[in-house]
């Protein structure tokens, strides 16, 4: 259970870091992914251990894959929208919100 | 799979896996090479989901994520990068100051997890038939959250649609 939880942990934080570092947009959706999952990993493993019968951890980990796939889709739609207009996706070749 | 030592050195295996290809996610110079390993790693957290007897989120895992999701985002990645420039830097300015603080949060994540003794460990076991579970499960305690997640769903692709369309059409 512990392992499991610092697996978690550890791919949380790598997942954080990437968010922090990467200049690219679409590494930036990947490292939103790793958290996700992480977070999955962790409402998995409670459920496997802490929750005895019943398998609320695992529909709520259902519910997060399928609200991160929304936000996959519609991320990368804005993503192809800003190369349409900047033809750059690096996170300061668009630092102007208005025009 | 049922004995404990098998399932140890599984687990071993798939959060070396897990960690070492999430780790080139976040620091490969090549963005085409970081969605290939994130397809890696996203295979191995569904592995991890099946020694936690999660058998439907594993298989839901490998079509939603690796199926899908990293699919989508290499075809973002090849409609927008460009991929001959390889020497282009890929992080900020401020990964020293995200490598500190990302140490900070998981040394105290880590030690939370080693210093909580009082697991209170269920004794029962999980439903035997597991996607029979999950499926009665969301057809009548879960509804509205099913529901709800689905417009979301709907929301979500008529608003890419309508993103990427451009303004041509």
């Amino acid at each position: 259970m512990q392992y499991y939880l610092m697996l978690a942990a550890l791919l949380f934080v790598i997942g954080l870091f990437g968010v922090i570092t990467r200049r690219n947009t679409i590494g930036i959706l990947m490292s939103l992914e790793l958290m996700f999952n992480a977070a999955n990993i962790n409402l998995v493993a409670f459920n496997r251990y802490i929750s005895g019968d019943g398998l609320t951890g695992q529909i709520f980990a259902i519910f997060i894959i399928v609200v991160a796939a929304a936000e996959a889709t519609i991320g990368l739609a804005i993503v192809l929208l800003i190369y349409r207009n900047w033809r750059g996706i690096d996170t300061d070749s668009y630092s102007v919100m208005k025009w | 799979m049922s004995d404990p030592g098998s399932v140890g050195i599984a687990f071993w295996i798939l959060s070396a896996i897990v960690l070492i290809s999430g780790l080139l996610v976040v620091s490969l110079k090549n963005i085409f090479h970081c969605a290939l390993f994130l397809m890696l790693c996203l295979t191995g957290v569904a592995g991890i989901f099946i020694l936690l007897h999660a058998e439907f989120l594993a298989a839901a895992q490998v079509l939603v994520y690796v199926g899908a999701v990293s699919v989508l985002m290499i075809f973002a990645v090849m409609l927008t990068s460009n991929l001959a420039r390889k020497k282009i830097v890929q992080t900020n300015q401020n990964a020293l100051v995200a490598f500190v603080s990302c140490v900070a949060f998981v040394v105290g994540a880590l030690w939370l997890i080693k210093g909580t003794e009082v697991w209170k460990f269920a004794t029962e076991a999980l439903p035997a038939n597991n996607t029979m579970t999950i499926g009665k499960l969301l057809m009548t305690e879960f509804m509205l959250p099913f529901e709800v997640v689905s417009v979301l769903l709907v929301a979500a692709m008529i608003g890419a649609i309508v993103l990427a369309r451009g303004e041509e059409a």
